[in-house]
């Protein structure tokens, strides 16, 4: 009777882990193909938040507000002057850059507005494309303001600041990107 | 001479008892980071391709709309329609109040419009509209990057 209970404390029960890693390679491979890397990117916009039909918007002095028309079959329209998506970007930088010499452009870049505007049977990829040159030109008045201030570009100068830190270039060079209210009539 | 072939009898194995850990780890890796596959899309949406990009990190936060046209059997494209999570939206006032919803549920949400780069501004403009009156403002055109233009 001893001996019989002795022998079988003896005897571990042991699972076999040799076959974990296998386990755990099959659970990985999974995880492996479901997983999506790949970052979104896009143009990122904060919409103006809807009007109250009884109050008006504010008025912007017409040298401050640069308009840019795209019809419905894709053309530009600067200023009232037909132009190339090419040209968008330094007409934005001067009109942005102007600070008041020029009376045809804004007065201060704190107080420039750009305005798109579109049509119904506008081609989304012409809007995009315009909406891709103007924050470029924003970009590049960035990057330079940042490489004046030392930094390699503006993106530097973004992961440098804190959480709390102000923005001090966008502060100094605001995008203001106004898409146009369509038109309710017709 | 006699300790060379001492040396080559002594065969070196690299132990293999850590390899579970290590296989864990990256699996571990692997679930935190995996946001699992989201619904399929039933409209085609190739995207536009831009310069001036910029990343959505938390990717938590996303909410799509996609917009193009629908894919019918035998590889063609009918009219222009909005999908939203896996259903295609037949009338758009309906969007606003899904996204006002989706905003309750997190207010940190940001739209990111998949629309296809053949669509014409008209459905842009109605989903945008729509989502000024749902409340979620911070938006997102989604693009890729412009690999041909640099």
């Amino acid at each position: 009777m001893g001996l019989l209970a002795k022998k079988k404390q003896r005897r571990e029960a042991e699972i076999p882990t040799s076959s974990m890693a296998d386990i755990a390679f099959l659970l990985l491979i999974f995880f492996l193909v479901t997983t999506t890397i790949d970052v979104d990117t896009g143009i990122g916009m904060t919409l103006p938040p809807e009007l109250d039909e009884n109050v008006e918007p504010p008025p912007v002095k017409e040298r401050n507000s640069l308009k840019i028309l795209i019809n419905s079959a894709g053309q530009v329209l600067l200023e009232d002057l037909p132009s190339s998506v090419a040209q968008i970007r330094s007409e934005v930088q001067t009109h942005v850059q102007n600070q008041g010499q020029d009376p045809r452009y804004s007065e201060s870049p704190r107080k420039a507005l750009v305005s798109i505007k579109t049509d119904r049977q506008t081609p989304y990829n012409m809007y995009i494309a315009t909406l891709d040159e103007v924050w470029m030109a924003y970009f590049e008045i960035w990057d330079n303001e940042a490489r004046g201030m030392g930094f390699l570009n503006y993106h530097e100068y973004r992961a440098s600041l804190e959480s709390g830190d102000e923005n001090v270039i966008r502060e100094k060079w605001p995008a203001q990107i106004s898409l146009a209210e369509p038109d309710t009539g017709e | 001479m006699g300790h060379f072939t001492k040396k080559s009898k002594a065969k070196p194995e690299i132990s293999t008892a850590s390899l579970p850990d290590i296989i864990f780890m990256l699996l571990i890796f692997f679930m935190v980071t995996t946001v699992l596959r989201e619904q399929e899309v039933q409209v085609r949406t190739i995207l536009p391709q831009a310069e001036a990009l910029t990343k959505i990190e938390q990717k938590r936060y996303v909410s799509y709309i996609w917009a193009g046209p629908e894919k019918l059997r035998g590889n063609r494209f009918g009219e222009t329609r909005v999908q939203i999570d896996d259903a295609v939206i037949e009338d758009m006032t309906n969007i606003r109040n899904i996204m006002y919803r989706k905003l309750t549920e997190e207010p940190r949400l940001i739209v990111s419009l998949r629309v296809d780069e053949t669509s014409e501004m008209g459905v842009v403009t109605d989903v945008k509209q729509e989502l000024r009156k749902g409340g979620t403002l911070r938006i997102n055109y989604s693009a890729k990057r412009d690999i041909s233009g640099l």
